[in-house]
């Protein structure tokens, strides 16, 4: 759990981040989305005490993160950054193991670890650990940042802007992993975006900043709903917020007994699919599949009427 | 940025009054002087001095320059590609070669007088122009060369209108580099009785007078630093110039 | 640059003339046949005769020489594979030097110590050929930084004993350091203390000031632009400007003469020697310890390393080979710059130098010169080498999984 109370940053005069509180729980994924300039980053790097704050406190399960000194402090929180920031004169192993090293583990388990951690991310350990950093392609390069940030076990992973530099494929996969992994290992994540849809895809709740100041803090349909501002409501989409609302749920939510004809759709599917097959193949109903079964249908209209605004 | 100005252009003043009227400056020199031994030297005209030894400078710079511009342009070209990997390790051999090695093994085939300086100064100065132009020439951006390409521009166009303008701050600051260095080789010239202010600074080695270790040094010293800023600031002037034209990266 | 090769190697491919064979070998033809071999001197100062390849060595062997330097151009003129042209160049330069050197025991009279011989342009003309030759295949085998060094050995060694077996003794450079042997031996110590040593100085000296500008934004303008103006005065005349100052404390500080501070001889030197290779020195500190990316900067940070770990661990390691690089140049720089502490009585090889400057006695000149080009330049072949090794892109682990890395993609 992560506290920030009353966070404030002044540079030169200007308060880059401008009193800002919010609440983070255990095992959540928060997103950070904000323009350029908005403070995102000087947030998040303020968690780990890269930047220090000119007021305010961040208490992370209780404790002041002021209690460590700050390299200590690091030590024990995941770091992921656009652009990986590996260390070219190392090897990929060598690149995983540099905060269990910090933290004095013994050999072997470092190279337990090194090797349990680039299985996951599906590198395979015998090819991979002696490579050079520019030995590997920008998807690759990812995958070890995110594992070397994630090598000593933390409870709390950072990470800023870290699928920026990938092409849209292989991002979507990355975000898949992110979330699989998290799932796995319950870490708290706070992750810093400048794209809504990405910070729809992996928060579970999403910070909008702007200029310094928080201007909500909400889960994702909430935000889509409900924008607190008209700032929120542009960043959110305003063209698209039908489609986006869809996009967060499930066909199952919209199931109902019944029989529909044609080609049927998954369970699992995004309500925004089904619409979308549902106006493609002008049908009013689809049949729902869910483990090789046909379980009930969902209807154009109850699809449509969960697109409208919530009240 | 001002007040720099205006100690360069008294430097110059200072300097211009100095090779015009070198005995006014007799009790600037005269403490470094033993045992009353004269403070100025007179055995040549200082102005003549730096006049040869500029003019020097200027025919090896200029003669390196063209030629080795020439030579990088050309295996730059499709046809003298197959030679670039070797004359860029050439370059980087010959750079090896101790200036002073060089004048000193041009002396055996020349002669004494002013020809083994200038070749000694000439082949020293290819290196750097050939080597700048090189960079230059092979990092126009390549989109830059491919939208050349696409308007229709001919080989001879792409080199002479976007090629060369764009290398230019980089060719100019290898001029420089070279013209910076002669400065300095050319006094060595003197020791194979070439007419440059190193004559001053091996009267005074010899006769072991500072003053006039002193006044041939400065001289050369404040040449090269005039010569630096002009070029620099020609680089500066032409860089900007250029970068108005790219888009911002 | 691979681009350029890959061209190369399609351009160079295929029947016909390799285009820079013809000009090495037209080069070697007319050097041959307009050039004396050799230079014979009746003494050292009387004017030289010229003397062909043909008439400098006996009947038989001259034309056996000739007939393997024509086949040897032959196959360069051809489109041969890079191995064999680097194995023809290689033996056509020992060939030529033992070609020199028979034509200075057979064209000296046994008895005559006063006869000089000399080798002449021909001689020259062809040696810079092959010595293109080998470049040239050198570079087209992309020889990885150990196989240069061997390479490198290997010349040096072959030299080492072409010069040691006596082969050479009576050409007239030969004969001019039997004169002084002891004395060149001495000179060349001097020589490679003042280079080195200067180097060794200002590393412990300017290494630190780098660090040091780099955290210090408003020294690093003010020092490098200060020792930017050093590097302007000329070479000599600081060397001149240093005898005053030096006298003065090697009479007036106590000490000082005892460890050999004096205003003639090496201190000068030395302390000019330093004082240019500060700027390298300092800047390419500086060049090195910015160009460490920033996001690795950042990376090492945020995972909890200290200052000093971060230092140690990521900026030193990612700056050495630009420090590297720094050193190299002030090596090979002070190599040829400590020829003029021959001037001030500094010694090293620029007391020959001068000496035969003076004297117009070209050997002397030679005898003084070529040590000093020969170790600038396996100094430059060397540290190139062990820059190259240094960085963190061809490290000799990078190259050994990137095969691994092809091999398993193929």
């Amino acid at each position: 759990m992560i506290e920030i109370n009353g966070i404030t940053k002044v540079y030169e005069g200007i308060r880059a981040v401008d009193d800002v509180s919010l609440k983070i729980g255990s095992g959540e994924i928060v997103t950070v989305v904000g323009t350029s300039g908005s403070g995102k980053t000087t947030l998040l790097r303020m968690i780990n005490r890269l930047v220090e704050p000119t007021s305010g406190t961040i208490l992370i399960d209780g404790r002041d993160n002021r209690d460590l000194p700050g390299h200590e402090l690091r030590r024990a929180i995941g770091y992921a950054i656009q652009g990986y920031g590996l260390f070219p004169h190392r090897t990929v192993a060598q690149n995983i193991a540099t905060v269990p090293k910090l933290l004095g583990w013994d050999k072997k388990r470092i190279e337990s670890r090194v090797d349990e951690l680039l299985a996951l991310f599906h590198l395979e350990p015998s090819q991979f650990r002696a490579r050079m950093p520019h030995e590997l392609s920008g998807g690759q390069q990812q995958r070890i940042g995110v594992a070397r940030a994630l090598a000593a076990e933390p409870a709390v992973l950072l990470m800023d802007e870290p699928f920026g530099a990938l092409d849209p494929i292989i991002r979507g996969k990355a975000q898949e992993d992110l979330i699989e992994i998290q799932r796995r290992f319950a870490t708290t994540i706070v992750l810093v975006t400048h794209g809504m849809d990405e910070a729809i895809r992996l928060g579970h709740r999403i910070a909008v900043m702007d200029k310094g100041k928080l201007l909500q803090f909400a889960a994702p349909a909430e935000l889509i709903a409900h924008p607190a501002t008209a700032f929120v409501a542009d960043l959110a989409g305003r063209a698209d917020r039908a489609f986006r609302l869809l996009s967060l749920s499930p066909v199952v939510d919209l199931l109902e007994p019944g029989e529909a004809s044609g080609e049927p759709i998954g369970a699992q599917a995004s309500l925004k699919d089904a619409l979308s097959e549902a106006l493609w193949s002008g049908r009013a109903a689809l049949p729902v599949l869910r483990d090789g079964a046909i379980v009930g249908r969902v209807t154009r209209e109850k699809l449509m009427a969960r697109a409208g605004q919530p009240q | 940025m001002k007040g720099s100005a205006l100690i360069r252009l008294l430097l110059l003043v200072l300097l211009v009054a100095f090779l015009l009227t070198p005995q006014s400056f007799r009790p600037v020199f005269q403490p470094f002087a033993a045992n009353g031994a004269p403070a100025i030297y007179t055995q040549s005209s200082l102005l003549a001095l730096t006049l040869s030894h500029l003019a020097m400078v200027g025919v090896a710079t200029l003669a390196a320059a063209i030629v080795s511009i020439g030579l990088a342009v050309l295996v730059t070209r499709p046809a003298g590609r197959e030679f670039l990997p070797l004359s860029r390790s050439i370059a980087n051999i010959g750079q090896t070669f101790p200036p002073v090695a060089v004048l000193a093994l041009a002396v055996p085939v020349f002669g004494f007088g002013p020809i083994p300086t200038l070749i000694a100064l000439f082949l020293y100065g290819l290196l750097p122009i050939f080597e700048n132009t090189l960079t230059g020439l092979t990092t126009v951006p390549h989109s830059v060369q491919e939208a050349a390409r696409g308007v229709g521009m001919t080989d001879t166009q792409r080199l002479i209108s976007v090629e060369l303008p764009l290398a230019l701050p980089i060719i100019l600051a290898g001029i420089r580099l070279t013209a910076v260095i002669s400065l300095g080789t050319a006094t060595i010239g003197s020791t194979v009785a070439a007419k440059t202010l190193g004559e001053v600074i091996i009267a005074g080695l010899i006769s072991n007078n500072t003053a006039f270790v002193l006044q041939g040094g400065l001289v050369v010293a404040l040449l090269a630093l005039f010569i630096h800023q002009g070029f620099t600031s020609l680089e500066a002037r032409i860089g900007r110039q250029a970068g108005a034209m790219q888009p911002a990266q | 640059m691979s681009a350029g090769f890959d061209l190369q190697a399609t351009t160079r491919r295929g029947a016909g003339l390799d285009r820079l064979g013809v000009l090495l070998a037209a080069i070697v033809a007319a050097g041959l046949a307009l050039q004396p071999f050799c230079l014979f001197r009746a003494n050292r100062i009387v004017a030289a005769k010229p003397v062909g390849l043909l008439s400098a060595l006996p009947p038989l062997e001259s034309q056996i020489v000739l007939g393997l330097i024509v086949v040897a151009s032959v196959l360069l003129l051809l489109r041969t594979p890079s191995p064999l042209r680097l194995s023809v160049s290689v033996l056509t330069l020992v060939l030529l030097a033992f070609a020199i050197g028979r034509a200075g025991v057979y064209l000296t009279p046994s008895s005559n110590t006063y006869a000089r011989v000399a080798p002449g342009g021909g001689f020259w003309f062809a040696a810079f050929a092959f010595a293109i030759a080998l470049a040239d295949a050198a570079v087209r085998l992309r020889m990885p930084p150990l196989g240069r060094l061997a390479l490198l050995a290997l010349i040096g060694g072959a030299l080492w004993l072409f010069l040691w077996s006596g082969a050479c003794d009576a050409l007239s450079i030969l004969r001019e350091y039997a004169n002084r042997a002891d004395v060149f031996w001495r000179e060349a110590r001097v020589h490679l203390f003042l280079a080195a040593g200067s180097l060794a100085a200002a590393a412990v000296v300017g290494i630190p000031l780098g660090i040091l500008c780099v955290r210090v934004r408003p020294l690093r303008a003010a020092l490098l632009n200060s020792l930017n103006i050093l590097q302007t005065i000329p070479s000599m005349a600081l060397f001149g400007l240093l005898i005053a100052p030096l006298a003065w404390i090697g009479a007036h500080v106590p000490g000082a003469s005892a460890i050999g501070i004096a205003g003639i001889g090496i201190a000068p030197a030395f302390v000019a020697l330093f004082a240019y290779s500060l700027l390298p020195m300092v800047s390419n500190t500086v060049a090195g310890l910015e160009s460490v990316p920033v996001q690795a900067r950042d990376a090492a940070r945020g995972m909890g390393m200290t200052a000093r770990q971060r230092f140690m661990e990521i900026e030193l390691p990612l700056a050495f080979p630009v420090i590297l690089t720094g050193i190299r140049i002030v090596l090979v720089q002070n190599l040829g710059l400590a020829v003029l502490a021959g001037l001030i009585g500094g010694g090293g090889f620029g007391t020959f130098v001068f000496q035969g400057i003076s004297q117009t006695a070209t050997d002397l000149v030679l005898l003084g010169a070529l040590p000093t080009v020969a170790l600038a330049f396996a100094a430059a072949i060397v540290l190139d080498a062990a820059v190259e090794m240094t960085r963190p892109m061809t490290s000799a682990s990078a190259r050994k999984s990137k095969s691994l890395f092809e091999r398993h993609d193929e």
